[in-house]
């Protein structure tokens, strides 16, 4: 008579994520790992902020408008203090403002990435499971808000929130407001993402099963069909964040995003901007440069995890 | 065929009454208009004087409508800021937009087909590997700092260009164009650069990837079995194939040019629409973002419409299917 | 050599892999004379095609030739690069693909592709060369070639379509003619018509072709000469009645028995045992020793020698009785 088999301890998570095909692809690539050694590190510089940078920027007990307009690394006429990116036109030391810039940058991506794709999925969820008009309905919104560009819906759901805001509110709620326009004009690819596997997940048999049982459509939804869509959206998520960081930027830059008391990398670059042609580069440059070294290396990561998924290139 | 038309414009104009819709509830929800137009010291006569005026006290439907009716016109009310007919200031600024918009896209499409093509022709080599490294660059980065380091570098630096402005116009009627100064000319050429970038690698890339997989296919083999020369499968074969997919995709880029105009715009000062429509933005000047949402609606969803039916010109196979096939 | 206007020898076809070298093509020599159809027949996989691909130079690299000569009408080819080799293409050598559905491009009329051909390789003005495709589609059987020859690829049947495709290959009189599984993309109807229209074409031209498939029938339809191939290497070679009837090598044989028609009567149908070698492992001595009844050590130990003038590489090829 055969023993019945030993059980076999599954692997742990972390065992069966080093032995993936992912992983082995990833250290192969020079690229990826650079990039994602760099994200990592601008991730953690910002999210360290309070305890790296020397200063609080945004405190304004701190600041000594006297600081202001010194160069990098050369003693203030003033204060004789130095500070290593200089100071802008606040006495504010630009290498502070860049780490807590960075903070708002990366809270808002990530932030409007998570409610895009709550928004989207459970739209998407509905739209292929329930079917009939709210389908249409959801997916014919979608249809028209792509025939526009998502910045462009960002800008304009900012513009409108803002009118409706109260005026002495209204930099408070900034953040809040980007994230919700940010988010709002990037829900529909994971809507369709999530319907066209909602399609295919609903004649599959366990959800027969689910439906004989009597389940209602709800829990059908969450606990059968959401872990099934799943792998699509993850990979969304993470070009969505690096387009989303980058939205941020531009919104932030054009002045319909970030206000100046909270800057982001993209609302210093504005400031610096202004202060270009009268001499103080510094101003402008290193935040500047910060958000090239991030955008470029998100975007690698992103680029390298687009190919490394595409079954097409296998 | 005319069936399909008629089906595309149908559509075409179910998703402007949308928009419209969102347009005119931005206009009459968000904030009171009459606040916007009068003053501190206004009497109760003036209110209600001015609601009747405008049809605030109309129901929804006929103010929607009328909404419209005014928008076909071309009228869009008064710009809360300047006091001014919004038609007006926006066919003010129009010709600047669409001048750089047109460089740019100039720019994006010859350069960017250009290089696509020499790209799929040598897969390999020192110069591809460059062009693929710079695009991937010019994919990655925001346009507006693109901009910003461009005046740097430019303007800044070299001072060989000028960093802001559009230099000094020419009148033709109701047009202004830069295109007749030296100085016009040279404030043209950063920002359209900027402008114009993220388009030219987009389509590089994608001109690239369709040639490459054109040039895999059997009759590009045939071809060069019955020993065509290698100038003859490349482009009167494989470019004429690689092409057809793409105009499609170059068509619908080129609209969201003039949406991210808005953005370069901005970097350099540039007085056309888009600067407009951020400045309305930042005032909370509706009657200006209405209107400026509509007019950029027609417009992508008239391009959207002509590339669909162009398309249907160019690909020979559409045409015979349509209209019921051998 | 000497007459002949194909002469392959020795040839020998490389492709570089991480599993280590791959040889489609295994020291295989034959010749076509002119107006002779010699069908080159195997198993998907023999090497039939990259022989083919060899010849008119299309081979995509890594795959190279390494070793061998290739001679077409006295002139050695194998070593010509380039533009010369582009030349010969269309010229002097033409090529027949298998799917006609994917072998024209869509984009084109077909007087386009033809004309385009014509001009390539022949000094005619633009209209001599358009009544030249005109005549071209009339022989291969395209009715009403005036009107058509404006009309693009879809706009044709299948059968149509490889016609077209055949005119192509003809157009500017090449010596050689090879025809890569020419019907195998079509309809059993129209198979026959295309195989009677390549033979009627040839013959009357005095065309050399090489016929690759894996159909015997149409090896018993259209052939003169057959070459079969197992594994990358010729295994037999000789005039098609003889190595139908009589086939002296042990997989010629099984492949015989095993059409549908030789199993008529009982009630399986004949199968050789175990399938053809992957390319990345070969194995020693024969390459068909594994499956053959006859096998001995001497099979499995040494090479066996090549087809050159002889009809078949084994030790023991099967005799049959002479039927009086």
């Amino acid at each position: 008579m055969a023993e019945a088999p030993l059980p076999v301890k599954p692997e742990s998570r972390w065992r069966q994520t080093a032995q993936s095909d992912l992983f082995y692809a990833f250290k192969q690539s020079p690229v990826a790992m650079v990039s994602a050694a760099v994200v990592l590190g601008l991730v953690l510089a910002a999210v360290f902020a309070p305890l790296i940078a020397p200063t609080n920027p945004f405190d304004p007990a701190t600041l000594n408008l006297m600081n202001g307009f010194t160069p990098p690394m050369e003693p203030n006429a003033f204060t004789a203090q130095t500070f290593m990116l200089g100071t802008d036109d606040q006495g504010r030391d630009v290498f502070s403002t860049i780490l807590y810039g960075m903070r708002t940058s990366l809270f808002v991506g990530v932030a409007a990435v998570l409610f895009a794709m709550v928004l989207g999925v459970t739209l998407g969820l509905i739209a292929g499971y329930t079917g009939g008009w709210l389908e249409t309905t959801i997916m014919r919104t979608a249809d028209v808000q792509l025939t526009f560009p998502s910045i462009l819906v960002a800008m304009l759901i900012f513009g409108v929130a803002k009118g409706v805001t109260p005026l002495e509110y209204r930099d408070q709620m900034a953040i809040w407001v980007l994230i919700l326009a940010i988010g709002l004009s990037d829900w529909v690819q994971f809507a369709r993402v999530v319907r066209g596997a909602t399609l295919v997940e609903k004649n599959k048999e366990y959800v027969q099963a689910a439906r004989l049982i009597g389940r209602n459509p709800g829990a059908i939804m969450w606990r059968h069909i959401l872990p099934n869509v799943m792998s699509p959206v993850l990979v969304i998520a993470t070009i969505s964040l690096a387009l989303a960081i980058i939205a941020e930027a531009t919104l932030s830059f054009l002045g319909v995003g970030a206000p100046p008391t909270q800057p982001s990398l993209g609302t210093l670059i504005r400031i610096g901007q202004g202060f270009l042609f009268s001499g103080e580069w510094w101003i402008l440059l290193f935040p500047a440069v910060t958000l090239l070294v991030l955008a470029l290396s998100v975007n690698l990561l992103g680029d390298w995890l687009r190919e490394a998924l595409n079954p097409r290139l296998r | 065929m005319l069936a399909f038309i008629i089906r595309r414009v149908g559509q075409s104009l179910f998703v402007l009454l949308i928009v419209g819709l969102v347009a005119f509830s931005m206009f009459r929800f968000v904030g009171d208009p009459i606040d916007n137009m009068l003053g501190q010291e206004r009497t109760a006569e003036d209110i209600d004087r001015l609601r009747t005026q405008l049809g605030l006290d109309q129901p929804f439907v006929v103010q929607y409508y009328k909404f419209l009716e005014g928008a076909v016109q071309g009228n869009f009310g008064i710009s809360y800021r300047q006091g001014r007919p919004v038609i007006d200031i926006l066919l003010e600024r129009a010709p600047a937009t669409l001048e750089l918009a047109a460089v740019s896209g100039f720019f994006a499409i010859v350069f960017g087909v250009a290089l696509g093509v020499v790209t799929a022709i040598r897969r390999k080599g020192v110069l591809t590997n460059t062009i693929m490294s710079v695009s991937l660059v010019g994919v990655s980065l925001p346009t507006f700092l693109v901009g910003v380091l461009l005046i740097y570098l430019f303007s800044v630096e070299l001072g060989w260009l000028p960093s802001f402005g559009r230099g000094d116009t020419v009148s033709l009627g109701a047009w202004t164009s830069g295109f007749f100064t030296e100085s016009g000319l040279k404030a043209l050429i950063l920002p359209s650069i900027t402008l114009g970038l993220y388009q030219m690698t987009l389509i590089m890339r994608l001109v690239r990837s369709e040639m490459l997989e054109v040039l895999r296919q059997d009759y590009i083999r045939f071809a060069r079995a019955r020993g065509l020369r290698d100038r003859a499968v490349n482009f009167q074969h494989a470019l004429k194939n690689t092409l057809v997919p793409v105009v499609t995709v170059i068509g619908l880029q080129l609209g969201s040019i003039i949406a991210f105009a808005i953005i370069t715009e901005t970097v350099f000062q540039w007085p056309g629409a888009g600067l407009l429509f951020i400045n309305a933005i930042q005032f909370v000047d509706i009657p200006v973002m209405a209107a400026y949402l509509m007019m950029i609606s027609v417009m992508f969803v008239g391009i959207n419409l002509l590339v669909d039916i162009l398309y249907f010109f160019i690909d020979p196979r559409l045409r015979i299917e349509r209209s019921g096939g051998h | 050599m000497d007459d002949s206007v194909l002469s392959i020898r020795g040839l020998s076809v490389e492709i570089p892999t991480r599993h280590g070298i791959v040889r489609p093509v295994d020291g295989v020599s034959y010749d076509i004379s002119a107006g002779e159809i010699l069908g080159v027949v195997g198993e998907s996989g023999a090497g039939k095609s990259m022989a083919g691909n060899a010849v008119i130079g299309l081979l995509t690299p890594p795959a190279h030739i390494a070793k061998g000569e290739i001679w077409l009408n006295g002139r050695r080819i194998d070593q010509s690069k380039g533009d010369a080799m582009r030349r010969l293409r269309g010229k002097e050598i033409g090529m027949v693909f298998q799917d006609p559905l994917t072998s024209l491009n869509p984009l084109l009329t077909i007087g386009d592709q033809l004309t385009g051909t014509i001009l390539t390789h022949l000094p005619l003005s633009g209209a001599e060369a358009r009544n030249r495709a005109v005549a071209a589609l009339e022989e291969v059987g395209i009715p009403g070639a005036a009107e058509r020859i404006d009309s693009y690829p879809h706009e044709f049947s299948g059968g149509m379509r490889q016609r077209v495709v055949i005119a192509l290959a003809l157009c500017c009189e090449p010596s050689l003619v090879i025809a890569d599984e020419p019907t195998t993309a079509l309809d059993v109807s129209v198979q026959a018509q295309i195989i009677a229209l390549l033979k009627r074409l040839c013959r009357d031209r005095g065309t050399a072709v090489m016929l690759i498939t894996h159909d015997m029938g149409v090896i018993a339809e259209a052939t003169d000469r057959v070459a079969v191939m197992y594994a990358g290497r010729l295994v037999e070679l000789g005039i098609v009645q003889d190595v139908l009837t009589a086939p002296e090598h042990p997989y010629t044989h099984g492949l015989m028995a095993s059409t549908p028609l030789a199993s008529l009567g009982k009630n399986r149908l004949h199968q050789i045992p175990g399938a053809m070698p992957r390319l990345d492992a070969v194995p020693e001595g024969c390459a068909f020793h594994p499956r053959c009844p006859y096998a001995t050590d001497k099979c499995r130990k040494s090479p066996v020698p090549v087809v050159t003038d002889g009809r078949v590489a084994c030790w023991h090829p099967l005799v049959h009785e002479k039927v009086v």
